[in-house]
């Protein structure tokens, strides 16, 4: 079973922004999917068509089986979102938010009650059950967003950004949370984020999107394998570089490190003669550890390249 | 499919719940304005000018107008309870809690509306309470009153739904009430027969729907009317299944909601 399938999706905004060029995406049941891209990508976009906020140009969409144009109603029954943009009430109390998506789910109160403490606890908000939601902090309000969303139990959560402007340590305890529910639920796990060391280590399957076009897809390992491409860290004695030496891309990063690419089986001396010969000296040598986002990099830049050439 | 009515019942019970305590919650807002004014209209016209007046169509001057009074009350405040609540949802997005949920879009507005039909019958209950000190009547047709007064805040809160989907600013949800709804409603006979008018104004009233509404509401407490009651509920059905219609349509296609 897939928990969610798209095919051929395409949205053009009213204003002419063609946001999606037709992506094709299938997301098995219990994968724990990360949806990557820059900004503007069409990410949020894509959500916005499966949770039936934005409508669709034109392409099929089907979550758990249900055509979300044909079943509506039970293709929404199995969502859960967590959007990028806070949208409660922000007068009402945090139980009361998440008491009321119970109902509008169905849930009859007495269950919805219990729903609601669990939760709440769960994502360590119950203290503020009584607070209208604007006295909440920012992290807060996403963990909110979390609650209401799990509240009716769907099978398919979908989060765009739940860790933007969250600190590590509830970041940290954020994913932890959601591996649980991943893993004890069998909940299938959509997300996005910007932070890819967190995509590597936690999920499974992986699809980069870019311009309203999917560009690269499958698992994390195969993903990573299939990059052929190493990125070495390293320090160098200048503040400006080239952008190639030899024919190695090189890069200089906001904290005054360098990095190069070197595609796999390429002799790592030949990467040090070229920059010898540009009379630049490295004092020392690592792999980036970060090799999704390594490879999210390289991919996005060569798009801008191909898109800038066309 | 029993399945699914259920969860249409509790979503509908849950809207309207959170629809009656939004304006229960703010009541000084929401709740006596509408009587301050309605006592102001009873001891201006009703009682200084009225007691000048005498009789309008064969009844107390008092009695003739608190009927109209009761009758502003309930459409002003259904109207306003259902565009302010969408609104807000709207600008605060928090309308796409209800959007993403397995919820029908008929459900959707029947919560919104039996909301304003809510405050529009607690703001009449009120007024008529009020008009006990000033004159008293009761109804003569009880089920005409109640069915005409049901019937109207029906057709009224539909509207301010609809102002609610087309509306992009605050402005936009004051600018029908201040310069469509209130002169209507003062032209819709609270104050005056219109049997007093020339006959040429006499056909441009009836062209007012808020006219057979006053009317068939007076007609349930007076056994008085301008208008046959059949007219009454004719033109307020006709309006609920035109504005019921357009709302749904719109909201089936996401207008003014979905991007
Ligand atoms: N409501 C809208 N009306 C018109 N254009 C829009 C609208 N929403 C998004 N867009 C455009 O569609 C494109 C894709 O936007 P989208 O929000 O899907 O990107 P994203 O991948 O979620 O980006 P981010 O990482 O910044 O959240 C962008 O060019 C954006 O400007
Ligand atoms: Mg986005």
């Amino acid at each position: 079973m897939t928990a969610l399938n798209i095919e051929q999706l395409r949205k053009t905004y009213d204003g002419g922004v063609e946001a999606l060029k037709g992506i094709d995406l299938s997301v098995s049941e219990g994968n724990f999917f990360a949806l990557l891209g820059p900004n503007g990508a069409g990410k949020s976009t894509a959500i916005g068509i499966i949770a039936s906020l934005v409508n669709k140009t034109s392409g099929r969409v089907s979550v758990c089986g249900h055509d979300i144009d044909e079943a509506r109603e039970a293709a929404k029954a199995n969502i859960g979102l967590v959007p990028q943009e806070f949208n409660f009430s922000v007068f009402e109390p945090v139980e009361s938010i998440v008491m009321n998506v119970a109902g509008y789910n169905g849930i009859k109160r007495s269950v919805a009650k219990q729903r609601t403490e669990h939760y709440l606890k769960q994502l360590s908000l119950w203290d503020k059950r009584k607070a209208p939601a604007r006295q909440l902090s920012g992290g807060m309000k996403r963990r909110l967003m979390i609650a209401r969303a799990l509240v009716h139990e769907p099978k398919l959560l979908i989060l765009d950004e739940p860790t933007a402007g969250v600190d590590i340590e509830i970041r940290r305890t954020m994913w932890e949370f959601l591996t649980k529910i991943n893993r004890e639920q069998g909940t299938t796990i959509i997300l996005t984020t910007h932070y890819l060391e967190e995509a590597e280590s936690l999920c499974r399957d992986v699809a980069i999107i870019d311009d309203g076009r999917i560009v690269e897809q499958g698992t994390v390992t195969e993903l990573l394998s299939r990059s052929m491409m190493e990125t070495f860290v390293l320090d160098v004695d200048k503040t400006s570089l080239p952008a190639k030496v030899g024919n190695f891309a090189l890069r200089l990063r906001g904290d005054g490190k360098a990095e190069v690419d070197v595609p796999q089986g390429v002799a790592i001396n030949e990467v040090f003669l070229a920059l010898s010969e540009s009379g630049i000296t490295v004092s020392s040598l690592r792999n980036k550890e970060n090799r999704l986002e390594a490879f999210f990099v390289r991919l996005v830049q060569s798009q801008r390249e191909q898109g800038s050439q066309a | 499919m029993i399945e699914r009515l259920i969860v249409e019942r509790v979503a509908f019970a849950t809207i309207v719940r959170k629809e009656i305590r939004r304006f229960m919650r703010i009541w000084v807002q929401t709740i006596t304005p509408p009587a301050i004014n309605a006592i102001l209209y009873m001891i201006i016209f009703g009682g200084l000018i009225g007691s000048r007046i005498r009789e309008m169509d064969g009844v107390p001057y008092m009695d003739f107008i608190v009927p109209g009074i009761i009758m502003m009350g309930i459409i002003i405040n259904s109207y306003a309870n259902v565009s302010s609540s969408m609104f807000s949802a709207k600008m605060q997005f928090f309308i796409e809690e209800l959007i993403v949920a397995p919820v029908s879009n008929f459900t959707i507005l029947a919560g919104f509306i039996v909301g304003g039909v809510a405050r529009g019958l607690a703001v009449g209950l009120l007024v008529s309470v009020v008009a006990f000190f000033f004159t008293d009547l009761s109804p003569l047709h009880p089920f005409i009153t109640l069915s005409i007064a049901i019937l109207t805040s029906i057709m009224f809160s539909l509207g301010g739904f609809l102002n609610a989907l087309f509306a992009k600013t605050f402005d936009d949800i004051s600018i029908i009430p201040n310069f469509v709804l209130t002169p209507l409603t003062y032209l819709g006979g609270i104050f005056y027969s219109i049997t007093m008018l020339p006959d040429f104004w006499q056909g441009v009233s009836k062209l007012n729907p808020v006219l057979y509404m006053i009317n068939g509401f007076r007609f349930g407490i007076l056994g008085a009317s301008d208008i046959p009651l059949w007219q009454s509920y004719a033109v307020i059905l006709l309006f609920i299944v035109a504005l019921g219609g357009l709302c749904l349509s719109l909201l089936n296609r996401g207008a003014g909601i979905k991007r």
